[in-house]
């Protein structure tokens, strides 16, 4: 049987759910070797369908990302004979792949939405007007995989534990982390995870607070489009498009974006998308599957009070 | 100080992209300075202006910035445009046998081409708009084995220390980092607002190096790059049914209501 590692993300006892992606995607391939540098998240595996973890230890990885992540990785790709490594698609999960590559004579696809028991990917590309099957044709698979892009299967394991101590090369110690900070964890989802997303742009003149009103309606994570971050509208953390963060919900609703080809880039492969725009002409509409054509500051806070209305 | 900054030639963002067989079509399209090495150019303009007796770039400054390319003749017009801004020379990696090159090929192009350069720094975009992997400055610190600061909302360099410290916001939060020459260092587009070529700098281009080299100059065998060297091979590509659009109402007081009726309809509420 083919053995797949993971990486595992998470802070503070928390797994992050695209981890649970990864464990899912991963248990169609072979078996699942999770790997964890923050011995903290351990606890919060049991939920997904692993059946081996190993805890690297011997070094502190939050001083020097990621090389040393990348450095480990490779060793156990060796001792574990695996024949992929699956990765979330983040920046840093991304880098973390880069390197990995390279280190261990790999090819690497990223920002998959699937991966087969043949380890055959499927990318959505070009604002998801194209899908892509592709293959790594050398050395181990090394894939990254987008948030969302699976429906987790929840399983309750008891997986086998063994720590292992990677041997870390100066080169991997150059660079170093003097300080840091957790990012600030306010009451929403976190935008690449969250299943549902409500966006404003320009056509909020700075207001945002009827999209939070929404999205807090919905439980829902708050995006925005270049145009408003730039505008200072809103953290630049938040914006979604081709220089921003690329989410695929179950829903997104657009208020009072217009829908430029590099906001689309961002967003194309949500399941299901509703546009607010006072413009009928709005290109956003060409790809709304519900599109109201209206004041956002007078739809959203009837739809606030139509969801309160529901519950 | 030498600075090198990497710098991409890639189909215009805004104009919709295609495949032709296995490959981007990049024929059809205009092609143009990938935005996001833009602002490393700039950043790299700013930390020469900051640490140059004149206030300015150039040669009076001490230090140089050259311009690394890898692509097709037709690049020499995204380079320009990085020599317009400010850069003093560029290096132009131009081969036949570098076409469907991967981000492991790019990035093996890139090292061999830095490590005979004698570079204290390198600079990158976070990402080309059209592959979008965000590898490559990855791949070159361990190639070059070299401090790895990646996504960059802010850059200092101390020359008298040969140090440089970033902060960096990912995922997980925001790591401030530092390491001594030489580094690999990738810049987001937060970082600043990169300059407009003006008429002088534009004229001043027309006379600066662009200096050519063949894989055979690098020392790198035809069979290391290139489409068939590539470790990843892409099996199809098919065009996805266009998004039709749906149902668009007009508002008229109950826009909002109707739209949370079609959220209930479809389930996701």
């Amino acid at each position: 049987m083919k053995s797949v590692l993971i990486l595992v993300d998470g802070a503070n006892g928390q797994v992050a759910k695209s981890t649970g992606e990864l464990a899912t995607f991963a248990k169609r391939i072979g078996e699942v070797i999770a790997v964890v540098f923050d011995p903290s998240l351990v606890a919060g595996l049991g939920v997904y369908a692993i059946d081996k973890v190993v805890v690297v230890g011997g070094f502190d990885a939050t001083k020097f990302s990621p090389a040393p992540i990348a450095e480990s990785l490779a060793q156990l790709i060796t001792t574990k004979s695996a024949s992929a490594v699956l990765i979330t698609s983040s920046a840093r999960g991304k880098e973390i792949a880069g390197r990995l590559a390279v280190i261990s004579g790999s090819g690497i696809i990223t920002d998959a939405i699937d991966v087969d028991a043949d380890l055959i990917t499927t990318q959505s590309v070009f604002g998801g007007s194209t899908s892509v099957h592709a293959n790594v044709s050398h050395g181990t698979a090394i894939i990254t995989l987008r948030s969302n892009a699976v429906e987790v299967i929840a399983a309750s394991t008891t997986p086998t534990q063994e720590d292992f101590t990677p041997t870390i090369s100066d080169m991997a110690k150059l660079a170093t982390v003097t300080s840091s900070q957790p990012a600030v964890k306010g009451g929403r989802p976190e935008l690449t995870e969250a299943s549902i997303v409500v966006s404003g742009g320009r056509g909020t003149n700075g207001d945002f607070k009827p999209v939070e009103a929404f999205a807090d309606s919905l439980g829902a994570a708050v995006g925005a489009s270049r145009a408003a971050t730039d505008a200072g509208w809103y953290p630049h953390t938040h914006q979604v498009g081709q220089t921003g963060k690329t989410v695929s919900p179950q829903l997104y609703v657009a208020c009072g974006i217009s829908g430029a080809i590099q906001h689309r880039a961002g967003m194309q492969t949500s399941k299901l998308i509703v546009a607010i725009n006072k413009d009928p002409e709005a290109p956003i509409f060409e790809l709304a599957d519900y599109g109201v054509v209206g004041d956002l500051f007078n739809v959203l806070p009837a739809a606030t009070a139509a969801i309160a209305a529901k519950k | 100080m030498r600075i090198a900054v990497c710098v991409k030639q890639v189909p215009d963002s805004w104009a919709e992209k295609k495949m032709n067989g296995q490959v981007l079509d990049r024929a059809g399209v205009d092609a143009v300075l990938n935005d996001l090495d833009e602002y490393a150019i700039e950043q790299a303009l700013q930390i020469v202006e900051a640490n140059s007796p004149t206030k300015e770039a150039g040669p009076e400054s001490g230090h140089t910035i050259t311009l690394i390319s890898m692509g097709p003749d037709r690049a020499s017009e995204a380079i320009r445009k990085g020599l317009s801004m400010g850069a003093d020379e560029a290096i132009h990696v131009v081969d036949d046998g570098l076409a469907g090159s991967d981000a492991l090929a790019t990035s093996l192009v890139l090292a061999n081409v830095i490590k005979s350069g004698n570079f204290d720094l390198v600079f990158c975009g976070t990402e080309s708009t059209d592959a979008r992997m965000s590898v490559v400055p990855a791949m070159l610190a361990q190639r070059l084995g070299w401090a790895q600061l990646t996504f960059a909302a802010s850059v200092a360099v101390d020359v008298g220390l040969s140090e440089v410290k970033i902060a960096r916001a990912t995922e997980v939060g925001i790591e401030n980092m530092s390491a001594k020459f030489p580094a690999v260092i990738s810049v987001n587009e937060k970082i600043n607002e990169p300059r407009y070529p003006s008429f002088k700098g534009i004229m001043a281009a027309k006379k600066k190096s662009i200096q050519a080299k063949s894989l055979s100059d690098l020392g790198i065998t035809p069979s290391e790059v290139g489409g068939k060297a590539a470790w990843s091979n892409v099996k199809d590509a098919l065009l996805r049914p266009a998004r039709g659009a749906g149902i668009k109402v007009e508002d008229s007081g109950d826009g909002g209501i109707k739209l949370v009726d079609f959220l209930a309809e479809k389930r996701v509420i």
